[in-house]
């Protein structure tokens, strides 16, 4: 099937991605439909599998101080700074509704 | 890579709230974007946290005179491990978010609870009773104003009997105080808007307290989709009891809960009933010993150090130290009168020695923190109580002799 209009724009939107043309969205539905092949297998009765870790031990750490103090080198790739605080914008800035935007999907 | 206190907190504070401890739960990455979270996602537990189906029992006056208690209950949804984001001032006027990530990464815990309450008041008095677990505990030491405990409030309203409504969020609540104001707004707000015939967003809501008002909060409108995954970096947490305890390994990577069980230390709850039962007070004085830091250690200590009964030191406790230190907003641990002191001050009162006037009289004195004893400023101020027989019937006599016509005026009738 086609991915609708607007689940692209809901995934432009929270990914921030830009699928830029229509090859860019071939390509996601050929992706979609690569992952789809899972559904042919049945999994009935089977506990889903929550990672290749599965079986490991969860290390606990002890509550031990081994590092710290390191202000200067983790603000040396700001751009900006102010009083040892990093500058951020005021807030997110979300993309625009797709009116306003210059997108191809506004063609489709 | 988790840390073990984090794990260890979470289980006692679970098992404090009397909720099923889940031996296997595991770890999920919450995905979005905002400048404090700079790794573009949360650690957190969203599928199966490490405790479920808990209850908070707490205690509400149903009168301004503290004088009636009824005890309530919110149940525990369910309690989960996750990681902190950073800390965000935001600067309206230069139009920049300061970020500060120093907690970010830092383990919390977060606990959950169902709509069962139904007002400012006793949300207050159940975060109130959280509180006071969490120190006792030592899970943490729950200041609001520190951020130690964050709170945040979903409110909605509804008609009784019909399915509740549409809730909103409300955060940057940053004291209890605040938390009942901000709750009993919201609740007021739903309820006009409802009545004008509005509706309710389902939205994130900032508690504004100099105005006393919530307003809706930038960057959280609309649905979110936080793409929930397994966290790979974390296996499943395994938590054992002494059942299942494995036999060969590593002390130190092995959480029992039976063995966590067996040391919590008494629950509020349970030492407000000793106090009662104890000493014979009454059950509104033992939550106000609870309440203020110390003050049952304080009224403990001056008891071992006098003979006056319980039933009366609490009064000197509560009416009279208290009232003082909340006069001059002190912690108990700052008090210039000290458990010795007042303990020496009730001796001399058991003993007759002073009246209960002249003892509040020699207290107050006391609060200056001169330094001087009790006894002293009895002397100083010749408090002290005629014992003698004799004495007492000529004074009694000199006044009578001094006002003749008044006393001729009283046998007469």
């Amino acid at each position: 099937q086609k991915v609708s209009v607007e689940v692209l724009e809901h995934l432009e939107h929270l990914a921030l991605v830009d699928f830029r043309d229509l090859e860019g969205v071939e390509r996601l539905q050929k992706a979609i439909q690569f992952a789809d092949q899972l559904q042919e297998v049945s999994t009935d009765g089977v506990e889903p599998m929550d990672s290749v870790l599965e079986d490991r031990c969860l290390y606990l750490r002890e509550d031990d101080v081994t590092e710290g103090n390191c202000t200067k080198e983790l603000l040396e790739n700001a751009r900006e700074k102010v009083e040892e605080y990093f500058v951020a914008p005021p807030g997110n800035i979300p993309l625009p509704k797709l009116e306003e935007r210059e997108t191809f999907l506004q063609g489709s | 890579v988790l840390n073990r206190r984090c794990v260890e907190a979470a289980v006692m504070t679970g098992l404090a709230l009397n909720c099923s401890i889940n031996k296997k739960s595991l770890f999920d990455r919450k995905h979005y974007f905002y400048a404090d979270l700079p790794a573009g996602y949360q650690i957190t537990q969203q599928r199966v946290p490490i405790a479920v189906n808990g209850s908070l029992s707490y205690s509400l006056c149903i009168d301004s005179k503290m004088s009636q208690m009824v005890t309530k209950t919110v149940r525990i949804k369910q309690i989960q491990l996750e990681q902190d984001s950073g800390k965000s001032l935001h600067d309206d006027t230069r139009s920049q978010t300061l970020v500060d990530l120093n907690r970010a990464g830092v383990g919390l815990m977060e606990v959950v609870m169902e709509p069962d309450m139904c007002c400012g008041e006793e949300a207050a008095a159940a975060v109130r009773e959280l509180q006071l677990i969490l120190q006792t505990l030592g899970s943490s030491q729950a200041v609001m104003a520190e951020g130690q405990l964050r709170v945040d409030a979903n409110v909605s309203v509804h008609h009784p009997g019909e399915p509740y409504g549409v809730r909103t969020e409300v955060k940057n609540i940053n004291s209890i105080r605040f938390l009942a104001k901000a709750i009993d707004y919201e609740i007021q707000r739903q309820i006009e808007e409802l009545e004008n015939g509005g509706t309710i967003l389902n939205e994130t809501r900032a508690f504004d307290s100099k105005l006393g008002c919530t307003v809706p909060m930038r960057d959280k409108e609309g649905k979110q989709d936080y793409r929930f995954m397994p966290e790979p970096n974390l296996p499943p947490l395994i938590l054992y009891d002494a059942k299942s305890l494995p036999a060969n390994m590593n002390h130190q990577q092995v959480i029992n809960i039976d063995w966590i069980h067996e040391r919590l230390p008494d629950l509020p709850s349970v030492k407000r009933k000793k106090l009662v039962e104890q000493y014979g007070i009454l059950p509104e004085h033992s939550f106000t010993l609870l309440n203020e830091d110390g003050l049952a250690e304080f009224f403990e200590s001056v008891l071992k150090q006098t003979q006056m009964k319980p039933k009366r030191v609490i009064g000197w406790i509560l009416k009279d130290l208290l009232s003082y230190l909340k006069q001059h907003s002190l912690p108990v641990k700052d008090s210039p009168v000290s458990s010795f002191l007042l303990a020496d001050l009730l001796n001399l009162l058991e003993k007759k020695e002073i009246s209960s006037t002249a003892a509040k009289q020699v207290l107050a004195e006391l609060w200056k923190g001169e330094g001087k004893t009790p006894l002293e400023i009895v002397k100083e101020q010749k408090l002290e109580l005629l014992q003698d027989q004799k004495e007492l019937e000529q004074i009694c006599q000199a006044v009578i002799d001094g006002q003749e016509n008044e006393v001729i005026m009283m046998v007469l009738g």
